[in-house]
C-alpha cells in the first residue's frame, strides 16, 4: 500500500503572493521534499488566496495549521529540514501578533481568522483551485445535483428567497427576488450574467473567489440557469486578471469534462454552459446595464432603467445579473439550507459579508465576517487596530460611493441598511482605514478624483459635476476656498446625487459629503484658519525657522533647492515663502530643530 | 389599450401606457424643458439618451428625480414638475453645461438658432457659479461642415442620426468623463472618414458644435467685385422653406420673393436649378428607357434597377459602402452640376465670358452639395463648374445682412435663357419627386402617348421605404423609393442578394428628400413643418401648365442649339460622370 | 475524464475524494477528532517515532478512525521516546512513552477506540503541547 500523506503544505496561489514568487516557494518545497525522500509523505498544494496577503507569501501547514507568512523561496530548506522531518516549526518565520509581540503558532489562535466565518471563501486557501476533485471532495456540485434532481426552479427560488441573500455587488438587492422576476419573464433566450468586473480602488474580493474557488461561480450559475430557465452563462471579467481567467477556464473545462456544464448536464436534460467575456478595465462598465451594452460591443455605458436587465438585458433578453460573491454564496444554501444561512447575521442582513480591509490597519487583508459584526470588531480585532499606534480617525466603507464614518460609529453593526442610515453603505466590500495622519479632505478629494477618471461622461451632472467638485476640494486644499465654495459644495453634491443617471453619480458625491458632516472642522480649518490639521495639505503647510533654535550653520540655505533661505553665517535665517516649494529639504538637514512645519 | 390616471403639477391627466412623463405633461400643456430628448414624429427617430438632466422632475415616494423624458408614467403616479427642488436642480444642470462651454454666443454661428442658448434664457440664469477647467477639442473643418465640439453638450443626437438614420457610422461619443464628446472614431478629421455630408447631424445638433462651412462672405466679396459676373440657380426645396426664417408658415412658397432678393443682393442672372433637373430627367429619364429596352431585347447583362444619382450624399455614401455596385447608379449628374457645366459653357458663350470670370453660385438646401461642387471630375483646368454653394439658412442670413426687407419685396421672375422649369422639376425638392419626374418623361418618351394623369399619389408620401408598379401601357415598370441612408442601404442590400424586383429606385439621403436637407431652417423636433414643405412643393407643380420636363422650351432649345439629344457625346462630356470606388480612402491622422 | 452521470454518482465521486482532503479538513476542526501529536525531535527519530507516526497513520486510516496526526518537536521526555500524546474529543490530552508499533497498536484498540486506559502514561499535567 502507497504511504500515506501526513501533510499538506498549502502555498498561496493568489495574485498578490504570485506576485511575491509564491510559485518559486512551491517549486523549492517541493526539491527539498524530493532531496528529503518526503515526496510521498507530504505533498505540495497550490490554494487559492488566504485573505492575508499584507503578509505574504503564506504557506500554510496542515494538519498542525502552522500559518508561515513572508516566506521566501530560499525559506523552503528550513521548513522542509526542520518542521517537515523534525517536527519543529520555523519560529522566525510564524506570524507575529503585533499587540501581544508574540509568535502564533497555530493560525487557529491568530486575531485575523478567530471572528472570521467563511462561506464565500469557504475554499479559497484550502482547496487547490486547479483541482475539480478537490472541489468535489468538499461538496462541490451537489447543490446543482440536488436542484437538478429534487427540485423544481420555484422551489429553489423559493430557498434562495428564504435565505435572505442579498446582492453583494453593491447594491444590495435580494437576490431570490430578483432570480423570481427573470423567472417569469418570458422569452426564448435568457442569460445568466456574472458580474467580475470589480472596479473599487483596491478591492480583490471577486478576483480572490474566482481565483481560489472557480467552481462555486460556474455552479452556482448552473443553479441560477435552471432556475429562471436560461442555458448560456456569462462571466464579465476584467482583463486584468489574468490569473482568475486562466483558472475559470481550467474550471469550465473540467466542469465540461465531468459533464457538470455542457448539454445533458448529470444526464438530467438540462443544458448550460459559461463563457467568458473580457472588460477592458471601467470601472464603470460593472454597473449591469452598462456591462450589458458592453458585452454587447457598445460602448460600456449605462441605460435608464427601467427596463431592468431581468425583463430586458444581454441582446434584449431577460438577464440574471449577480456579482461573484454572491454566486458562491448560493452552493452553501442549498446543500445547508435556507435556514442554515438565515441563522446567519442579523434580522434584515443575512449571512456574512467579504471585505478588502486596507490602509492604516495591521492586518491588511481579505476578510469575511458574518453580517452585524461591528466596525470596531472588524478593525480592532480582525484587523489588529491601527498601525503604529497611532489613533483611529475614520473608516471608510462602499469605495467610491461610499462615506467616511467615525469613532462614534464604530459600534455600528455591519449591515446594509444601518451603514446607510449611517451615512456610508455597503458597497462591494471595500473597507479603508484611516488614522490621525489623513486629511479627510483629501481623502474626498482622492475618491473625487477616481469618479472623474471613471466617469462615463453620458449625463452631465456627473460628467461635469464631479469634475466641479473635484476642483473645489482642490481650492479647499490649497487654501483658496470660501465658506461659499463649501456651501456649493454641498449644494453641488445634492444635485449631482438627485439627478444623475446612474449609480456612479448618484453616489459619487457620498464621499464629499460624509467627510462635510462628519469633519467639519477639518474643512473650517483649511477655509478659515488656512490650516490643514493632518498635515497633509503642501499648500498649506509653512516652514519656518525657529529663531531661538537657529544657530546660523548655513545647511538649510545650501541645501533649498529654489534658494530661498537666506542668512548670514551664525545668524538667524529666513525661509521667503513665496518661494518655497516645501519640498521638506531643510527641515530634514537641519541638525539643531530650527526649522517647524506650522 | 391600458390606461394609466395620474397627476402632474396638481392636474390630473389619463395616459396610455407607456406614455412617458414628459408626453403626458405635454398632453395637459406643461412643457417641460429638455435638451438632448429628440422625437421626429413621423420619420420612426427618437434620440432619448437620458443624459442631459434637464427634464428632470419630482415624483412622489422616489429617492432622487426622474427625467420626465425617458420615465413612463404609472398608475397613481404624482408629478411636480416646478418645485423649488426641480428649479433648482434644473438650473444647477444647465450651469454645470455652461461652466463648460465657450462663452462664443456673439460670434456663434448657432446665435438666436441654439436650445442651450434658449434654455438658458428661459431658465433665467445670469451667473455660472462654477468654474473650473473647460474640455477642448481640436476644430475640424472639412468641405461641408465644421465640427467645434468645445460647444458639444453630448447630447448624441448627432450620433443617432449618424449611426441609426443613416447607419453610415462616423459619429459617436469617445473618450470617458470631463473629456467625453461626439466625434469620428479616434478623433480623425471628417474629411477623412465616411462621412457622407448629409449635414443631418448639423440639422438636429441643437448648439454650434456643427455647423455648415459659411461661403458668405466669399459671396459677398464676389458680388461687390465688378470683374465677375455672379450667376445663382436656386434649388427647388429652397423656396419652400426660405419663407420660415422670417416668420412666414412654413410651407409658404416664396420663389418670386426669392427671386427679387437675389436681384437685389446683386446677382447678375438669376437661374433656377429647375431647369438644370428638367435636364437631369431628359438625361436619366433617357438611360432608363435605355436600359430597359436592352434588358427586354434580351440583353441580361445591362444593369438594373437605375439608381437616381442626384443626391450628392448618396453618391458619396454608396462610393463608401458599396463601390462595387457603382456601375448601377445612373451617370446623370445633379441638376446644380449639369447647371454648372451648361452655364460655363452654353451660357458662358451666349454670352461671351470667359468662364474664369464666371461664378457660378448656387442656393441648396444641403451642406452636401458644397462638398459636391469641391469634386475635382467637377473641374475644368482647375475652375469649378460651380463655384460654390450657399444653404438655404445663410441665404437667409444674407438677406438680413442687405438690408433687406424680404416680407415687403414683389414677386419677380427668373431669368432667361436658364430660368424656365416644369412642374416636374419642382417636385425634385421632395422625397419621391425625382422618379415621378422621370416617369412623366419617360412614359410618354416610351409609349409616345400623352398620360392619362399626372400626379402618382401612389409615389408620394414620408414613408421611409415606398414602391409602386406603374403601367407603362401594358409594361409594369417598378419602382422603389428610398429616403434616408439607412433605408437606402436596406434596398441596397435588397439588390446584392438579389431579392430586389425593381427597375429604377430613387434615393435620397435626407429624410423628406431636400425639404429635409441638412442646409435647411432649423425645425428644432417640428416635422410638420416638412410635410407642410412636400405640400407646398406638390401645390407648385400642380399650379403649373408646364409639367414634364421633355415640354420645357428652354430645355428642347437647349439640345437644338447645343446638346443635339440626350445620352449625345457633347451629353456625356458635360452630363455624365463616373464613380470611384472609397472603401479604401478612410484613414486615421 | 469520464463524466459523472447522477447525483448518485456525484456523492460516491465525493466520498472517495474527500479522503485526500481529510488532513486539511480535519486540522480546521480538530476539537471534534482523535488528536494524536508525535514527539519528533532528533532524538525522536532516531528512536523509531517517524515508524510509529506512519503506522499510527495507516491504521487509524485502515480502521475507520477519524484522527489528526501531526510531528511536534521534542516533548521534553527524551527518557521516554518514543512518545506521543492522544487527545480524545472533550478529553485532557494523555502522553505515552515508549510507543513502537505494537504499543500503538494498543494504544489504538484500548485507549483511542474505548478509552480504556493503557499502560506507559507518563503522568504529567500539562497543557497540550503549543498551545
Ligand atoms: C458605477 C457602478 C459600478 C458597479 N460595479 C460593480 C462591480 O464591479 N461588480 C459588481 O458585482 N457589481 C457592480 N455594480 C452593481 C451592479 O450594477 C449590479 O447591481 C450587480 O452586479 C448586481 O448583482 P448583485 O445583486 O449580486 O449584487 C456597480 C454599480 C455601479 C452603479
Ligand atoms: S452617472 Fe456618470 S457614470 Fe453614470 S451614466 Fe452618468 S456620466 Fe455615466
Ligand atoms: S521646504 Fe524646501 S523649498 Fe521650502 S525652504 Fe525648505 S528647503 Fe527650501
Ligand atoms: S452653441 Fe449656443 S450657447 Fe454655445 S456659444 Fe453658440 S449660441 Fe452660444
Ligand atoms: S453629415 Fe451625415 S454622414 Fe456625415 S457625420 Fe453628419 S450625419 Fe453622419
Ligand atoms: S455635436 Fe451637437 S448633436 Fe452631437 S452630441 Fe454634440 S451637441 Fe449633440
Ligand atoms: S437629399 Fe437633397 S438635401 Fe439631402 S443630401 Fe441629398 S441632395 Fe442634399
Ligand atoms: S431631455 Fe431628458 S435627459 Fe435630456
Amino acid at each position: 500500500m502507497a504511504q500515506q500523506l501526513k501533510m499538506h503544505l498549502l502555498v498561496c496561489g493568489g495574485t498578490g503572493c504570485r506576485a511575491s514568487e509564491s510559485e518559486a516557494i512551491q517549486t523549492n518545497l517541493e526539491r527539498e521534499l524530493k532531496v528529503h525522500g518526503l515526496e510521498n509523505e507530504a505533498k505540495v498544494v497550490t490554494t487559492g488566496c488566504f485573505g492575508f496577503c499584507e503578509k505574504g507569501p503564506i504557506v500554510k501547514i496542515h494538519p498542525d495549521n502552522t500559518f508561515y507568512v513572508q516566506v521566501k523561496p530560499s525559506d523552503a530548506k528550513e521548513i522542509v529540514e526542520e518542521h517537515v522531518l523534525k517536527g519543529r516549526k520555523v519560529e522566525r518565520l510564524l506570524y507575529s501578533d503585533p499587540a501581544k509581540k508574540e509568535h502564533v503558532a497555530d493560525s487557529r489562535h491568530m486575531g485575523f481568522y478567530r471572528k472570521q466565518i467563511r462561506i464565500a471563501l469557504r475554499n479559497c486557501g484550502f482547496i487547490n483551485p486547479e483541482n475539480i476533485d478537490e472541489y468535489i471532495a468538499r461538496d462541490g456540485y451537489q447543490a446543482l445535483g440536488k436542484v437538478l434532481t429534487e427540485l423544481s426552479p420555484a422551489q429553489t427560488i423559493e430557498i434562495i428567497k428564504k435565505s435572505g441573500l442579498r446582492g453583494r455587488g453593491g447594491g444590495g438587492f435580494p437576490t431570490g427576488l430578483k432570480w423570481e422576476i427573470t423567472s417569469k419573464s418570458v422569452a426564448d433566450q435568457k442569460y445568466v450574467v456574472c458580474n467580475a468586473d470589480e472596479g473599487d480602488p483596491g478591492a480583490f474580493m471577486d478576483r480572490s473567489i474566482l481565483e481560489g474557488d472557480p467552481h462555486a461561480v460556474l455552479e452556482a450559475m448552473a443553479i441560477c440557469g435552471h432556475s429562471i430557465g436560461a442555458t448560456k452563462g456569462l462571466i464579465y471579467i476584467r482583463a486584468e486578471y489574468p490569473l482568475a481567467i486562466k483558472r475559470l477556464k481550467i474550471a469550465i473545462d473540467q466542469a465540461r469534462n465531468y459533464g457538470l456544464l455542457g448539454n445533458n448536464i448529470l444526464e438530467t436534460g438540462f443544458d448550460f454552459d459559461v463563457e467568458l467575456r473580457y472588460g477592458a478595465g471601467a470601472f464603470v462598465c460593472g454597473e449591469e446595464t452598462a456591462l450589458i451594452h458592453s458585452m454587447e460591443g457598445s460602448r460600456g455605458e449605462p441605460t435608464f432603467k427601467p427596463p431592468f436587465p431581468s425583463v430586458e438585458g444581454y441582446l434584449g433578453k431577460p438577464t440574471n445579473v449577480n456579482n461573484v460573491e454572491t454566486f458562491a454564496n448560493i452552493p452553501p444554501i442549498i446543500n445547508k439550507g435556507a435556514e442554515w444561512f438565515a441563522s446567519i447575521g442579523t434580522e434584515r442582513s443575512k449571512g456574512t459579508k467579504v471585505f478588502a480591509l486596507a490602509g492604516k490597519i495591521n492586518n491588511v487583508g481579505l476578510i469575511e465576517v458574518p453580517m452585524g459584526t461591528t466596525l470596531r470588531e472588524v478593525i480592532f480585532e480582525i484587523g489588529g487596530g491601527i498601525k503604529d499606534g497611532k489613533k483611529f480617525k475614520a473608516v471608510q466603507t462602499g469605495g467610491p460611493s461610499g462615506g467616511c464614518l467615525t469613532e462614534k460609529h464604530l459600534d455600528t453593526p455591519i449591515e446594509y441598511d444601518t451603514l446607510i442610515a449611517a451615512g456610508s453603505m455597503m458597497g462591494s466590500g471595500g473597507m479603508i482605514v484611516m488614522d490621525e495622519d489623513d486629511c479627510m479632505v483629501s481623502v474626498a478629494k482622492f475618491y473625487l478624483d477616481f469618479t472623474v477618471e471613471e466617469s462615463c461622461g453620458k449625463c452631465s451632472p456627473c460628467r461635469i459635476g464631479n469634475k466641479r467638485l473635484y476642483e473645489m476640494l482642490e481650492t479647499v486644499t490649497r487654501g483658496e476656498a470660501t465658506m461659499e465654495t463649501l456651501q456649493k459644495l454641498r449644494l453641488l453634491s445634492n444635485v449631482i446625487k438627485d439627478t444623475s443617471l446612474c449609480g456612479l453619480g448618484q453616489t459619487s458625491p457620498n464621499p464629499v459629503l460624509s467627510t462635510m458632516d462628519n469633519f467639519w472642522d477639518e474643512y473650517l480649518a483649511h477655509v478659515e484658519d488656512k490650516k490643514c490639521p493632518a498635515g497633509v495639505c503642501k499648500s498649506l503647510m509653512r516652514y519656518v525657522v525657529i529663531p531661538e533654535n537657529c544657530v546660523g550653520c548655513t545647511a538649510c540655505a545650501r541645501n533649498c533647492p529654489v534658494n530661498c533661505i537666506t542668512g548670514e553665517r551664525k545668524q538667524v535665517h529666513y525661509i521667503d515663502q513665496s518661494a518655497c516649494i516645501k519640498c521638506g529639504t531643510c527641515l530634514e538637514k537641519c541638525k539643531f530643530n530650527a526649522i517647524e512645519i506650522v | 389599450m391600458d390606461m394609466i390616471k395620474l397627476i402632474i403639477d396638481k392636474k390630473p391627466v389619463e395616459v396610455e401606457k407607456g406614455t412617458t412623463i414628459l408626453q403626458a405633461a405635454d398632453k395637459i400643456g406643461i412643457k417641460i424643458p429638455t435638451l438632448c430628448y429628440l422625437n421626429l414624429g413621423g420619420f420612426n427617430i427618437e434620440n432619448k439618451p437620458g443624459g442631459c438632466r434637464v427634464c428632470v422632475v419630482e415624483v412622489e415616494g422616489r429617492r432622487n428625480l426622474a427625467p420626465a423624458c425617458a420615465t413612463d408614467c404609472t398608475e397613481g403616479m404624482v408629478v411636480n414638475t416646478h418645485s423649488i427642488r426641480v428649479l433648482n436642480a434644473r438650473k444647477t444642470v444647465v450651469q454645470l453645461i455652461l461652466s463648460d462651454h465657450p462663452f462664443d454666443c456673439l460670434v456663434c454661428a448657432k446665435s438666436g438658432n441654439c436650445e442651450l442658448q434658449d434654455l438658458a434664457h428661459k431658465l433665467g440664469i445670469r451667473e455660472i457659479p462654477f468654474q473650473g477647467e473647460q474640455s477642448t477639442y481640436r476644430k475640424d473643418t472639412s468641405p461641408s461642415i465644421i465640427r467645434d465640439v468645445d460647444k458639444c453638450i453630448m447630447c448624441r443626437r448627432c450620433e443617432v442620426m449618424c449611426n441609426e438614420v443613416q447607419t453610415v457610422g462616423v459619429l459617436s461619443a469617445i473618450n470617458r468623463g470631463f473629456q467625453a464628446v461626439v466625434a469620428p472614431a479616434f478623433e480623425m478629421n471628417l474629411d477623412h472618414s465616411v462621412c457622407t455630408y448629409c449635414g443631418q447631424c448639423v440639422n438636429v445638433c441643437p448648439t454650434g458644435a456643427l455647423t455648415e462651412v459659411d461661403h458668405t462672405n466669399q459671396l459677398i466679396n464676389d458680388l461687390a467685385d465688378p470683374e465677375k459676373v455672379v450667376i445663382v440657380q436656386t434649388a427647388p426645396a429652397v423656396r419652400a422653406a426660405l419663407g420660415e426664417e422670417f416668420g412666414m408658415k412654413p410651407g409658404t412658397l416664396v420663389t418670386g420673393k426669392m427671386a427679387s432678393a437675389l436681384r437685389e443682393l446683386g446677382f447678375d442672372y438669376i437661374f433656377d436649378t429647375d431647369f438644370a433637373a428638367d435636364l437631369t430627367i431628359m438625361e436619366e429619364g433617357t438611360e432608363l428607357l435605355d436600359r430597359l429596352t436592352t434588358y427586354l431585347n434580351g440583353d441580361k447583362t445591362v444593369k438594373l434597377p437605375i439608381l437616381t444619382s442626384c443626391c450628392p450624399a448618396w453618391v458619396k455614401f454608396f462610393e463608401h459602402q458599396f463601390p462595387e455596385m457603382k456601375e448601377i447608379p445612373s451617370t446623370a449628374r445633379s441638376p446644380q452640376q449639369m447647371f454648372g457645366a451648361i452655364a460655363k459653357t452654353y451660357f458662358a458663350q451666349k454670352i461671351n465670358v470667359d468662364r474664369k470670370k464666371l461664378v457660378v453660385v448656387s442656393i441648396m438646401p444641403c451642406v452636401a452639395k458644397k462638398y459636391e461642387c469641391s469634386r475635382d471630375e467637377f473641374k475644368v483646368d482647375g475652375n469649378p463648374d460651380v463655384d460654390y454653394s450657399v444653404s438655404t439658412r445663410e441665404l437667409a442670413s444674407l438677406i438680413k445682412r442687405a438690408n433687406i426687407d424680404f416680407m415687403a419685396l414683389p414677386d419677380s421672375g427668373f431669368d432667361s435663357p436658364m430660368g424656365e422649369s416644369s412642374g416636374a422639376a419642382v417636385i425634385f425638392g421632395t422625397t419621391g419627386g425625382v422618379i415621378e419626374a422621370a416617369v412623366r418623361t419617360a412614359y410618354e418618351l416610351h409609349t409616345g402617348k400623352p398620360l392619362p394623369k399626372l400626379d402618382f399619389e401612389e409615389l408620394r408620401g414620408l414613408e421611409g421605404m415606398r414602391s409602386a408598379t406603374i403601367d407603362f401601357d401594358g409594361l409594369p415598370i417598378n419602382i422603389g423609393i428610398a429616403h434616408g441612408l439607412g433605408n437606402a442601404r436596406k434596398l441596397l442590400n435588397e439588390i446584392k442578394e438579389g431579392k430586389s424586383h425593381f427597375h429604377a429606385i430613387e434615393i435620397m439621403a435626407c429624410p423628406g428628400g431636400c425639404i429635409g436637407g441638412g442646409g435647411q431652417p432649423y425645425i428644432h423636433g417640428d416635422t410638420s413643418i416638412l410635410q407642410a414643405r412636400q405640400k407646398a412643393i406638390y401645390n407648385e407643380d400642380a399650379g403649373k401648365t408646364l409639367r414634364k420636363s421633355h415640354e420645357n422650351p428652354d430645355i428642347i432649345r437647349l439640345y437644338e442649339e447645343f446638346l443635339g439629344k440626350p445620352l449625345s457625346h457633347k451629353s456625356h462630356e458635360l452630363l455624365h460622370t463616373h464613380y470611384f470606388d472609397r472603401k479604401k480612402e478612410v484613414f486615421i491622422d | 475524464m469520464e463524466k459523472i452521470k447522477s447525483l448518485a454518482d456525484l456523492r460516491a465521486r465525493k466520498d472517495e475524494l474527500q479522503k485526500k482532503l481529510n488532513l486539511r479538513e480535519r486540522s480546521d476542526n480538530p476539537e471534534k477528532y482523535v488528536q494524536i501529536k508525535a514527539g519528533m525531535a532528533t532524538s525522536g527519530i532516531a528512536s523509531g517515532a517517524k515508524q510509529v507516526m506512519d503506522y499510527l497513520i495507516e491504521e487509524l486510516d485502515k480502521r475507520g478512525i477519524d484522527a489528526v496526526v501531526t510531528q511536534t518537536g521534542d516533548m521534553g521526555y527524551c527518557y521516554a521516546e518514543p512518545t506521543i500524546e492522544v487527545k480524545r474529543p472533550g478529553e485532557d490530552p494523555i502522553v505515552f512513552g515508549y510507543v513502537n508499533t505494537k504499543k500503538a497498536d494498543e494504544i489504538i484498540e484500548k485507549y483511542i477506540k474505548n478509552g480504556e486506559l493503557v499502560e506507559g502514561i507518563i503522568p504529567v499535567n500539562y497543557e497540550s503541547i503549543d498551545e
